[in-house]
């Protein structure tokens, strides 16, 4: 299979109005040039989940400077200030969610599980409106899965067929990301043939994946 | 003690804490400045909750990996033996009881060892990012920080900002001395030979109850 196609073709069915994972922790592992040609293209009124909004300039930061964005969820948004300012004015309406339970919620979209218990929360103002459910005489928080329309991922390295390798410390929310969208658009720094990635190395299995765009052969 | 001296301080005194082998997560500011002072002949393992174990020291300009860096978006470098992973695996390692120890920053504490650390509404809104999970995960919670913010108490009978987690913390170690978190409130355990027990309890919102064997601080 091969699911390498042009960065245009791999967005084209991107609507105003859909609910977007993109990937990356202040904008390290954000898929940068996937992020510009949804700015090209004009989407907004986006719903996005991620993880933080990156810095004004950077990752997802730029749909939010751009005002792109109608509803966000995050663990962080301290790093980008334009965030915080749409946040306190009523332009962007933002949900803010545990890092650890922000992950875990995508999980449990991508999974098919019907939810997470987790103790964190507990107590504070993430638990309103919450169920709180006892475990063996423990008490947890039930949070809900997080599920998108497209997810925009970066990779260091996929093959034709999608299977993706991180460096660094890019893969935080990228993996589980690629799970819990209906598309999953990949931009990777390098694209090889199958085979070229050994197997028992792969951090994403490519049956997660539905595009794969060539970001290194992208200039600028 | 200017403020640059009284986190580096702060920092050393904390560092004694360390005991080889733990996972310790160091929370962003004055916590990460633990790091420089791991005591000679230990050896711990930093967690760095963006996706990895074995977080080094900042790089050299030859090391600088720009795919590398820690939870506050800062370059840093990872040391052999050391292991990348996803969000998911990075918070089960802090949910899941595998950080032994971390090390964070309050805006408040009180005596029932509640820790408020990540809004103050109306004015600053920055999200709580993944100390929530920290607080619920982490075998033990060290709050490290400046005793009193220019003055104002954030040492309190009960936090008045919206909590981050409730019971939270172990201990709490400030510039002028080591308070433990116990279940008949704060014991002052060590205190800054610069200071007298009046003087920290003065600079502290809550009842002190001063250990009967109190040491003195040293780092």
């Amino acid at each position: 299979m091969d699911k390498v196609i042009g960065i245009n073709e791999a967005i084209k069915d991107i609507r105003d109005g859909d609910t977007l994972m993109i990937g990356g922790f202040m904008a390290n592992g954000a898929p940068e040039k996937l992020v510009d040609a949804l700015i090209a293209k004009g989407i907004k009124d986006i719903i996005l989940i991620s993880t933080d909004t990156g810095l004004v300039t950077t990752g997802s930061g730029k749909l939010i400077s751009r005002k792109l964005v109608k509803k966000l969820y995050a663990s962080h948004i301290g790093t980008n200030k334009e965030t915080g300012r749409q946040m306190n004015e009523g332009e962007t309406e933002v949900e803010l969610v545990p890092q650890g339970t922000l992950v875990e919620r995508i999980r449990a979209g991508g999974y098919g599980l019907g939810g997470i218990l987790t103790k964190t929360g507990l107590g504070t103002l993430v638990e309103e409106g919450k169920q709180r459910i006892t475990v063996d005489g423990e008490e947890y928080l039930l949070e809900t899965p997080l599920k998108a329309d497209f997810a925009l991922i970066h990779a260091a390295k996929a093959d034709r067929n999608g299977n993706l390798v991180y460096k660094g410390s890019t893969n935080n929310f990228n993996n589980v990301m690629t799970a819990a969208a209906n598309v999953t658009i990949v931009e990777a720094d390098e694209v090889v043939e199958n085979g070229e990635i050994d197997p028992n190395f792969v951090h994403t299995p490519g049956v997660f994946v539905n595009h794969v765009v060539d970001g290194g052969a992208i200039n600028g | 003690m200017d403020k640059l001296e009284m986190q580096e301080f702060i920092a050393k005194r904390v560092a004694k804490e360390l005991e080889h082998g733990l996972v310790v997560n160091l929370g962003i500011g004055l916590p990460t400045k633990v790091a420089n002072y791991v005591p000679e002949g230990i050896e711990v393992i930093f967690q760095s909750e963006n996706g990895f174990v074995g977080l080094g020291l900042t790089p050299t300009e030859e090391e600088l990996d720009p795919n590398i860096v820690n939870a506050g978006g800062m370059p840093v470098t990872i040391k052999p033996g050391g292991a990348f992973f996803d969000s998911s695996t990075s918070f089960g390692i802090i949910r899941g009881g595998h950080v032994d120890l971390t090390v964070l920053g309050a805006l408040q504490v009180d005596e029932k060892g509640n820790i408020a650390n990540y809004m103050i509404p109306g004015k600053m809104v920055p999200g709580m990012g993944g100390a929530m999970d920290l607080l619920s995960g982490a075998k033990k919670v060290i709050v490290a920080m400046e005793h009193t913010a220019k003055g104002r108490h954030k040492i309190l009978g009960e936090c008045n900002l919206p909590l981050t987690a409730l019971g939270a913390v172990d201990s709490i170690i400030t510039e002028m001395g080591v308070i433990k978190v116990t279940n008949e409130g704060l014991l002052l355990t060590e205190i800054n030979p610069g200071f007298t027990v009046e003087e920290v309890q003065e600079a502290t919102g809550a009842k002190l109850y001063v250990d009967k064997e109190l040491r003195k601080m040293e780092v």
